[in-house]
């Protein structure tokens, strides 16, 4: 059974809680007391209509102020998928939440208020989901009952996107548009009658028929080594499995690896998951890989095909979106936390800031606030094993830990 | 249909073969065997928090497959209210001895003979509450870094949030404004002398995965889970269980003898029950597949007000 990974971004007001709300609700994923919760409360704040967004504003501080201040997850199903929502804040100074609920995503959806158009915020949306690169992207114009589902509007607001899409790094993206109205029910699950002109699918007709192949980047194999498994009992006395999760294409047994940092070669003897033996791990899946020959292996190394090595450098650049409030400056050391490895790391430099709205760079700069994104170039205290992002997601990215908060302070995409 | 369901067909028939070819690809589980192998890896003293529930139920096996030809390299923990139905801890005990890990059980009731905490009364009153003491009491006398926990975004709203290392400071309160950002699967668990990190790996499963992943492993669970006859009473439309004296009833709550079963099993006191005749895995799979009621629903606790889950979490409740 496939699960699907949808980020959704919009502005405030946009109508996405509402959206999402709608989708449980067509979908038939509401259950009936949850509903009643929602219908009191909708009649309790005097609406005629219901208040979806209910079903997933989870905090008190968002119902207070009626907005959505960080990432939710939300589940539903149909006889085809599994499908969660990660359900990201559309204000300025949420970036970071919008980066953290891509970085999980295989699809995503932006919001547009038909009777606003695209808008600044618009361009970061984009501009995240792109920079992320998620494959999958829906342009859904919300709010179509409130232009009288005007074809002229939703053409228009259209081409303004299209402009934008010029501007794209990731150009293999793929970008659909839907008129939506997520209050009524408008080409959400069911098709609208309102919308007579707009001949493709509804949002969640394309979902179903996305199909994996199309929305996963592969990426050749790598085995970070998570961490040893040394039994030592009489049945498995010199017994020591490598446990790690495969990204990218597939290992099996008999492969010829090669052992990073070491450099040192074997060939893949067993591969377990639990208590059974396979002859090949595929992709993302959780096993256990026993070697031919004793070798020392420990957590943070990395197993590779032979032929297929990745770069191994002290140093790299990447783009990094920063999500601390203490900056980033130049000289200052952080964690780099790449897969299951850790390393120290010195900024050498920061080269510009990229405007996520794009418009333009800036290289007059010497330190990053939150939810800025730059180039940036750091030195390590010792060589890791990196893709680039757009070769290999998981092996192209990072995160950066604040020595002193601990805090996750900032995201990498590997050049 | 879920996730674990369809994954049933093929998975069996790889094991129906004499030779295995290529292994299945369970999303879900791959998940929650890679948080928990992180949770060996990063911290010094982990523990599993076990109530005797289907999901902690779970957390044990995904460890037993994380680890495996090893034991689970952590101990468990029970925090014992003093309320459980005795199936549970029967139940609790078995899987113990079968596992050959260590339990660690600490009691509500000393907390209470303590004076730390105070005996709710009344109608509704409950022990749910006051585990939060008992539980951050054995996080310090342990001196537990992480614990992990069987709790799901899909249970409830404030949760839906909740990340996969969720920090908790030295008060053991979640502070929901300053969560760290989880990006792709890197876990950060990186923290203060004194603080300590709840793991929720199964975090992304609904109610009807965990079902289904249940019936797929053919995990024992304990038996209030299934259909059978019970002395209950009716209060404000949930259905209570009159066979013990730990829920209160007034003199005017008729009892009357029910099929039912349990959907979640916590506290009795405030774990109601629904009528049910799904005396197997495959029935309750199928009753979860058609229900209309959410699984919390079933938890007295949760209808406290709007926000209940959220502030029994700040305050450090797991």
């Amino acid at each position: 059974m496939e699960v699907l990974k949808i980020a959704t971004a919009g502005s405030v007001d946009d109508g996405k809680s509402t959206l999402i709300g709608r989708l449980l609700y067509d979908t038939k994923s509401l259950t009936d007391d949850k509903l009643e919760a929602i219908e009191k409360t909708s009649k309790q704040k005097g609406y005629d209509y219901l208040d979806f967004s209910l079903a997933t504003d989870g905090l008190v501080a968002e119902r207070e102020q009626g907005i959505t201040i960080d990432v939710a997850h939300i589940y539903f199903s149909t006889p085809n998928k599994s499908y969660i929502i990660a359900d990201t804040p559309g204000h300025v100074e949420y970036t970071r939440n919008m980066v953290t609920g891509a970085s999980t995503s295989q699809a995503a959806i932006i919001l547009i208020d038909a009777r606003k158009g695209v808008i600044e915020q618009t361009n970061r949306h984009f501009f995240i989901n792109n920079l992320l690169r998620i494959k999958d992207v829906i342009v859904a114009i919300n709010k179509m009952d409130l232009v009288d589902f005007s074809e002229e509007r939703y053409n228009e607001i259209k081409a303004d996107f299209e402009e934008l899409m010029s501007k794209r790094d990731y150009q293999d993206q793929k970008i659909t548009f839907i008129p939506v109205s997520a209050l009524k029910g408008d080409n959400v699950v069911n098709r609208s009658e309102n919308t007579p002109w707009y001949k493709g699918q509804t949002l969640l007709e394309h979902f179903e028929e996305l199909d994996r192949k199309d929305i996963f980047n592969v990426g050749t194999p790598r085995f970070p080594v998570q961490y040893v498994i040394r039994p030592k009992t009489e049945e498995f006395h010199d017994f020591r499995g490598f446990a790690g999760k495969v990204y990218g294409g597939e290992l099996s047994v008999g492969d010829e690896v090669v052992v990073l940092p070491s450099m040192t070669k074997s060939k893949i003897k067993e591969i377990y998951f639990y208590d059974k033996k396979y002859k090949t791990a595929t992709r993302r899946s959780s096993v256990t890989i026993t070697l031919e020959d004793e070798i020392n292996v420990s957590r943070g190394d990395m197993l590779v095909k032979v032929g297929d090595l990745p770069t191994i450098d002290k140093q790299f650049t990447a783009t990094v979106s920063w999500m601390d409030s203490q900056q980033l400056t130049v000289g200052g050391k952080y964690v780099v936390q790449h897969g299951v490895n850790k390393v120290l790391a010195k900024v050498e430099n920061i080269h510009h800031k990229i405007n996520p709205d794009y418009s333009g760079i800036d290289t007059e700069i010497n330190a990053l606030g939150m939810n800025d994104i730059a180039q940036v170039t750091f030195r390590l205290n010792k060589p890791i094993f990196y893709d680039s992002f757009k070769n290999h997601r998981t092996n192209g990215s990072f995160i950066l830990i604040d020595n002193q908060t601990n805090t996750t302070a900032g995201v990498g995409f590997i050049n | 249909m879920s996730t674990i369901e369809s994954e049933l067909e093929t998975l069996t028939k790889v094991n129906e073969s004499k030779e295995l070819e290529v292994l299945n690809n369970n999303a879900l589980e791959n998940e929650a065997i890679y948080i928990l192998r992180e949770v060996a890896a990063q911290f010094e003293r982990p523990v599993l928090l076990f109530s005797g529930g289907k999901d902690s139920i779970t957390l044990v096996r995904l460890a037993q497959k994380a680890f495996y030809p090893a034991k689970i390299p952590f101990p468990l923990m029970h925090i014992d209210t003093g309320h459980n139905f005795p199936e549970t801890i029967a139940f609790r005990d078995k899987l113990v001895k079968e596992l050959g890990v260590e339990l660690i059980v600490r009691n509500v009731q000393d907390s209470i003979d303590q004076g730390k905490v105070v005996e709710e009364t009344g109608k509704y009153s409950s022990r749910n509450m006051l585990q939060t003491t008992t539980l951050l009491d054995a996080i310090e006398e342990f001196k537990f870094d992480a614990c992990i926990g069987g709790a799901r975004r899909d249970e409830e709203k404030a949760r839906a949030k909740e990340r996969i290392f969720s920090v908790r400071d030295d008060f053991g309160q979640w502070d929901e404004k300053s969560q760290r950002p989880e990006l792709f699967d890197m876990l950060n668990g990186q923290i203060e002398l004194g603080q300590n990190v709840r793991v929720f790996p199964i975090s992304n499963w609904t109610e009807l995965d965990v079902w289904s992943y249940i019936q797929k492993e053919q995990i024992e669970i304990p038996s209030i889970y299934f259909a059978h006859k019970r002395k209950i009473f009716l209060r404000d439309g949930f259905i209570w269980s009159a066979e013990d004296d730990v829920v209160f009833r007034a003199e005017d709550e008729k009892v009357e003898e029910r099929m039912v079963r349990f959907r979640t099993v916590g506290d009795m006191s405030c774990t109601s029950a629904v009528f049910s005749n799904a005396d197997t895995i495959e029935k309750v799979v199928g009753e979860i597949r058609e229900s209309k009621i959410s699984e919390r629903g079933a938890r007295i606790d949760d209808k406290r007000s709007e926000a209940a889950m959220e502030k029994r979490k700040q305050q450090g409740y797991f």
